[in-house]
């Protein structure tokens, strides 16, 4: 594997451009130590525990919505030929989307505030770290925060009876991927960022993606434009954690999850790539 | 202030038995951003517990220098090796064995003063108890015990730059860089922060920092490079410098107070001949002699009468006045 992937010397993992291998993310292994900054943020997060919680709050809204609001004006909605009612079938889109958001707010806001302004990174970089392990390593405090919050949606879906099938429990696992995947497309749009106000093409970016991701109603009703639904990376985790709760498994998911896990590797490499132009010149 | 206080185990102690390689050498070093050029070719060593300066203005390709030394940025062209290892293909491995203590302090504004230090030293892998024993003997040497679990915030700017020294040293390196070490503080907290440098170089730590104030240069230096527009255009210990560049003593007079324009030239003429030479800044004359009493008697004599006259000892700003026809701080 090694000898298809050059790293600089150095380890900072500048791609070699005749490798025959150059789309995947070199980076990767350029890590050694991204654990690091995971535990610099457990040791934040230790003491700001109520940030923390904050967070559980709104996948606990979402639900309240679907449970008293939607469900009951909706009645049952009809998936493959097999009926189910509309909470079973919305409460995992919320799940994923719910991933999906906790991941871009923690890798955008967060990320470009240490990037441009406390220059954490800066500091990081000072020491044997590299740039794949700052890009890595907020992507997996993103990610563990978020699982965190996933495990908490899903207990809130089993307390209020939104829990179609034990499968559900497949669930967390799939929403770190979410959560992975737009950590990293979100920590590479943070480092494009000049001010605050660009927070703005995030936003307008996520709120799209949430209501058109098939999140919603079932991606039939879409007709003939269905396809558009496809470009959406959030509708590729709606579709494998709805087939979980509602105990549908296909092998089409895998599919699915590949269309995340290559968003999550871009990501990771563009990212990885920016820190290094922006910061080591 | 300081009565009671051990060397701590954990800093480095140590003697050369035998001649090592120079810590740092460069080789026609070169950086450039694009068209501009940063560094232009330049040549250094750094000997194992020496305490080497880059003295100049603002500009002058110091911090370009000391980020290419530290390897946080690539270098354009030439050579640089640090620990006898290549600085272009070993960074993370030269980074591994040297502290830095940034221009602006970086501290983590989410994390305790404590956190801080042991955040830092995992970093470099070090063990999480050893970080805590490291942190609470460093934290002593920067005399900031008190403060250990308080917020970064607030703490004053020499208290900062203190904390970042720490920081710097909890990896126990061989190399320690600092950048601007005493930019920005007051008085009392340069002092302060000269003595805890002092004690490591005493203690053989390799120091190498940039400044552009003289005496800071001539307090912590044992040898030094002058630049200017990225290029080296003295070296030798502070003293060297003076003796080479600069007379024993400078007499500055000023003449019209307010109006700029008027005083330059008819000194110029008049003084001519008086000590060995002069310089003539927008603001006051400075004659250079072995003896600046003598040469201001001269002056008298000759029946000028500058409104202001000062005798005092030649100074490294006086060396670079002489090398580039600018002063250092402007």
């Amino acid at each position: 594997m090694t000898s298809d992937v050059a790293t600089t010397p150095d380890g900072r993992g500048v791609p070699r451009r005749s490798s025959a291998l150059r789309i995947l993310p070199i980076e990767l292994f350029a890590a050694r130590r991204p654990h690091r900054l995971v535990e610099r943020s457990v040791m934040f997060y230790r003491r700001a525990w109520m940030l923390l919680v904050s967070g559980f709050f709104e996948p606990l809204l979402y639900l309240l919505l679907v449970q008293v609001g939607f469900a009951t004006l909706v009645g049952d909605i009809e998936v493959g030929g097999v009926s189910y009612d509309y909470a079973l079938f919305v409460a995992p889109a919320l799940l994923a989307s719910s991933a999906m958001n906790g991941a871009i707010f923690d890798a955008t806001g967060n990320v470009f505030e240490k990037l441009r302004h406390t220059k954490l990174y800066d500091t990081v970089l000072a020491t044997p770290m590299t740039a794949a392990d700052v890009a890595l390593g907020e992507i997996l405090g993103a990610v563990l925060r978020g699982t965190l919050y996933s495990i908490a949606f899903v207990f809130t879906m089993w307390v209020m009876g939104l829990v179609g099938s034990p499968l559900i429990v497949l669930a967390v696992p799939v929403c770190m991927l979410i959560a992975f995947a737009f950590a990293a497309a979100g920590m590479a749009a943070a480092t494009f960022m000049r001010a605050w106000s660009d927070l703005e093409y995030v936003n307008a970016v996520t709120l799209p993606l949430l209501l058109f991701s098939a999140t919603f109603y079932p991606v039939s009703s879409y007709g003939q434009w269905s396809w558009l639904v496809q470009l959406s990376p959030l509708y590729h985790g709606v579709v494998v954690v709805r087939g979980l709760n509602l105990g549908r498994l296909e092998w089409s998911m895998l599919g699915n999850l590949a269309v995340l896990v290559a968003l999550a590797l871009v990501g990771l490499a563009v990212t990885a790539r920016r820190i290094e132009r922006l910061l080591l010149r | 202030m300081h009565g009671n206080w051990r060397w701590p185990a954990s800093l480095p102690c140590r003697t050369v038995a035998t001649v090592p390689p120079s810590i740092i050498t460069a080789r026609d070093l070169r950086k450039q951003f694009g068209d501009f050029v940063a560094v232009d070719g330049i040549d250094f060593e750094v000997e194992p517990g020496e305490s080497f300066g880059f003295l100049g203005p603002n500009g002058a390709g110091k911090t370009s220098t000391m980020r290419m030394v530290g390897c946080v940025s690539p270098i354009t062209s030439g050579q640089l090796r640090i620990f006898d290892l290549d600085a272009a293909s070993d960074g993370a491995a030269i980074r591994a064995r040297m502290g830095v203590v940034p221009q602006a302090d970086q501290l983590d504004a989410e994390l305790t003063v404590v956190e801080n230090l042991v955040i830092y030293g995992r970093y470099f892998d070090i063990p999480r108890a050893e970080c805590r024993r490291r942190a609470a003997e460093l934290l002593e040497f920067v005399q900031l015990t008190e403060r250990a679990d308080e917020r970064v915030d607030p703490l004053s700017g020499g208290m900062k730059r203190r904390l970042t020294i720490a920081r710097s040293l909890m990896s126990e390196p061989d190399l320690l860089l600092l950048d601007e070490p005493t930019t920005g503080l007051d008085p009392q907290a340069r002092h302060i922060l000269w003595d805890r440098l002092y004690r490591l170089k005493q203690r053989g730590v390799t120091l190498v920092l940039t400044t552009h104030y003289m005496d800071e240069a001539e307090q912590l230096c044992d040898r030094l490079v002058v630049m200017d527009q990225g290029c080296i255009v003295a070296e030798g210990s502070p003293r060297g410098l003076i003796d080479q560049y600069a007379t024993r003593e400078v007499l500055e007079l000023r003449f019209v107070t307010g109006d700029v324009g008027d005083h330059d030239a008819a000194p110029a003429v008049d003084i001519a001949g008086i000590g060995d030479r002069s310089e003539t800044l927008p603001d006051r004359t400075l004659i250079y002699a072995h003896d600046g009493e003598a040469a201001l008697a001269e002056v008298h004599r000759r029946g000028l009468d500058p409104v202001g006259s000062l005798v005092r000892r030649s100074s490294l700003e006086d060396v670079f006045l002489r090398l580039t026809g600018r002063t250092l701080v402007d």
